[in-house]
């Protein structure tokens, strides 16, 4: 017998809950890369050849204690995707725990017990137990929509993937995979704010028909391209922090002898070098590195006039007051403190906390981008009579609406 | 072995030991011109400020020069020597001490070996992040007044950067060449460079700082004789 899908506000806060870690840990991380500090721990998954969980508190000293608890966030992140995709699976997910994440964990603590890694036995022991004791109460509620399903695998997936390229880029001095890790990162974080949004029971209602709030379809897809842009524009930001050369042009908004555009030539860039005196002791700038900070500059401004247009389109097309008109103020508002922040990373010689709230916020303006235009589109949506997305097309929902707390953990 | 044979290989081990006993010194001195830009200062955490007898006015070693304009920490060697040479037994040391390497520049010979010591209380990694290929990144952990880590690099490579990520403002760099005609100028700006065949050179002199990125330093033709020979160099900043 299938079960019916269920509305679970429960999930829909433990998502905002993992969204928010996510964002904490994504701060965390800038901060690693920020300070220089990503090598900081020679091994993975050890820590100093402890298991992590283990690693005493005292030699959490210098670059260790941002790495360190980078990879602990991380776990704690980790944890919490997990039950947020066991949940989406509801009651059936107990087989899951019992049948899966048990032996797993179990043979695991074998093993370490065997090959003389006691710190790896005792951690995976504890875990089969919690999973075994857990699996006979949770979870009691029924599966989620399939969509939901589907979201909570994937974040499962990509947290899972997150942690491996994070260990990877440590053993393989792979700079390169510190990008994809940063972009993944941002994906993933808008993973989880889309499965909290459509976890809503707001999302549910906003699909009914004759909303006064329906918009053209053309200006979800504005904010769709707009937020592919944002999407592009980090990965050119994340491309150049881990390249771990410092500032490439250090002045803004004109460059060296109040320029437009950097020199490029050989004699420069070699005068460039030897004029950078920084504790950091950043690895030689290169003329790829001068275009790349300037094309995330270019892209920075196009950004700004495009969001700023797409945002005059909103406010004139839509009614005053409108949710897409005012998402939209609110989105611009953010890239223009996300640019003055990029201003000020730069006036700051690259400082690590300014840096660091640089890379929060192009988060949180990637976020938004993409719950505005998941809203948007959401609104645009053409639905036939008698078909219904919202509340009242789940049987079990209807009641369950009148009841705020009736979702069943 | 026939007698011809050890004719030969006596008379190879006699001409040898006959050029190193007959080789010259050349000495020198490396001077700045021009005023450097200001050191910073190092952020340096508590830990190691009481590690570090200097921890006040630790600063970065970018230009280190006397009262009299020597510039010290330049890498001075003979460019393009002939020959096979095997690296010598004794290891060039680095050492960690108040979270800073000593010395901050040093120079080998390929093949031998680095031994990087820690004589502070408080745990290092030690990271060298060579650019030359088949010279092999490495990251190590080393704890407080850990047993003494070993590196060896077989190619040659200028300025081969070691660093601790734990302090990020640590760092040490080795220039490595395939002969023994080498040497890091002292405080004083002066250098020795013992035990040269007679003959004609390139003598070459790579500031780290000044000659970045690329280490072309600056070059002179030298010939050495039995006396030795002499080559003074001038690090211009105000060109």
């Amino acid at each position: 017998m299938t079960e019916t899908p269920s509305y679970n506000p429960r999930i829909h806060w433990f998502a905002l809950v993992t969204c928010v870690a996510t964002l904490g840990l994504i701060g965390v991380g800038g901060v690693v890369t920020s300070t220089g500090v990503g090598m900081a721990v020679p091994d993975w998954p050890n820590t100093y050849g402890y298991n992590m969980f283990f690693f005493p508190f005292s030699q959490w000293v210098g670059g260790i204690l941002w790495e360190h608890s980078h990879r602990l966030f991380a776990s704690g992140v980790g944890l919490l995707t997990l039950i947020l995709c066991l949940w989406t699976f509801g009651r059936p997910a107990r087989g899951a725990l019992r049948w899966v994440l048990v032996p797993l964990s179990g043979g695991g603590a074998l093993v370490s017990w065997k090959t003389g890694r006691f710190q790896d036995a005792a951690f995976l022991g504890g875990v089969c137990l919690v999973a075994l004791a857990v699996s006979f109460v949770w979870p009691r509620c029924r599966p989620s929509r399939p969509l939901l399903k589907i979201m909570g695998v994937v974040a499962l997936v990509g947290v899972i993937g997150q942690g491996i390229l994070g260990g990877l880029r440590v053993t393989l001095f792979a700079d390169q995979i510190g990008i994809i890790h940063a972009a993944i990162a941002q994906l993933f974080f808008v993973l989880l704010c889309g499965f909290t949004l459509v976890s809503s029971r707001w999302w549910s209602r906003l699909g009914q028909q004759s909303r006064p709030e329906k918009v053209s379809r053309v200006i979800g897809w504005g904010m769709g391209v707009l937020t592919l842009m944002v999407l592009f524009q980090l990965v050119l930001g994340a491309s150049m922090r881990h390249q771990h050369a410092g500032l490439a042009v250090t002045e803004f908004p004109l460059v060296a002898y109040g320029k437009l555009w950097p020199a490029t030539d050989e004699a420069s860039i070699d005068k460039l070098n030897r004029e950078r005196v920084d504790h950091r002791e950043f690895e030689p700038i290169t003329k790829n590195q001068i275009l790349l900070h300037m094309a995330h500059r270019m892209m920075a401004l196009s950004l700004f006039l495009a969001a700023g247009i797409w945002t005059w389109v909103c406010v004139r097309k839509e009614p005053k007051g409108h949710l897409v008109g005012s998402l939209m103020i609110v989105w611009f508002s953010m890239m223009c403190v996300q640019a003055l922040l990029g201003a000020a990373t730069v006036w700051s010689n690259k400082a690590a906390d300014i840096a660091t709230l640089h890379v929060v916020l192009g988060a949180l303006t990637l976020a938004l981008g993409a719950l505005s235009s998941m809203i948007a589109l959401r609104l645009a949506q053409t639905i036939p009579a008698g078909v219904s997305t919202s509340v009242s097309s789940y049987p079990d929902l209807a009641s369950v609406a009148e009841r705020p707390s009736a979702g069943v953990v | 072995m026939t007698k011809r044979s050890i004719k030969l290989v006596a008379g190879l081990v006699l001409g040898g030991v006959s050029m190193t006993l007959l080789g010259g010194d050349i000495t020198g001195k490396v001077t700045l011109k021009g005023t450097p830009p200001k050191e910073k200062k190092l952020p340096l955490d508590p830990f190691c400020s009481k590690a570090n007898k200097n921890a006040g006015s630790a600063t970065t070693r970018f230009y280190v020069t006397d009262d009299n304009g020597g510039l010290a920490e330049v890498f001075v060697s003979l460019r393009e020597v002939k020959g096979e040479f095997t690296a010598p037994s004794e290891p060039a040391v680095l050492d960690q001490v108040g979270c800073e390497y000593t010395p901050y520049i040093l120079a080998a010979q390929t093949g031998q070996k680095i031994v990087v010591k820690n004589s502070d209380p408080v745990l290092h990694n030690v990271h060298p992040t060579p650019r030359v290929k088949g010279n092999s990144e490495y990251n190590k952990a080393q704890l407080p007044k850990g047993k003494d880590l070993d590196f060896t690099y077989n190619k040659a490579e200028k300025f081969l950067r070691f660093k601790c990520d734990v302090h990020p403002w640590m760092f040490a760099y080795v220039s490595l060449v395939d002969h023994p005609y080498f040497d890091v100028s002292g405080t004083d700006g002066s250098y020795t460079i013992k035990n040269v065949p007679p003959g004609e050179y390139v003598i070459e002199a790579i500031h780290r700082k000044a000659h970045a990125p690329k280490y072309v330093g600056l070059s002179q033709k030298i010939t050495v004789t039995t006396d030795g020979g002499t080559a003074d160099f001038v690090v211009d900043l105000t060109k």
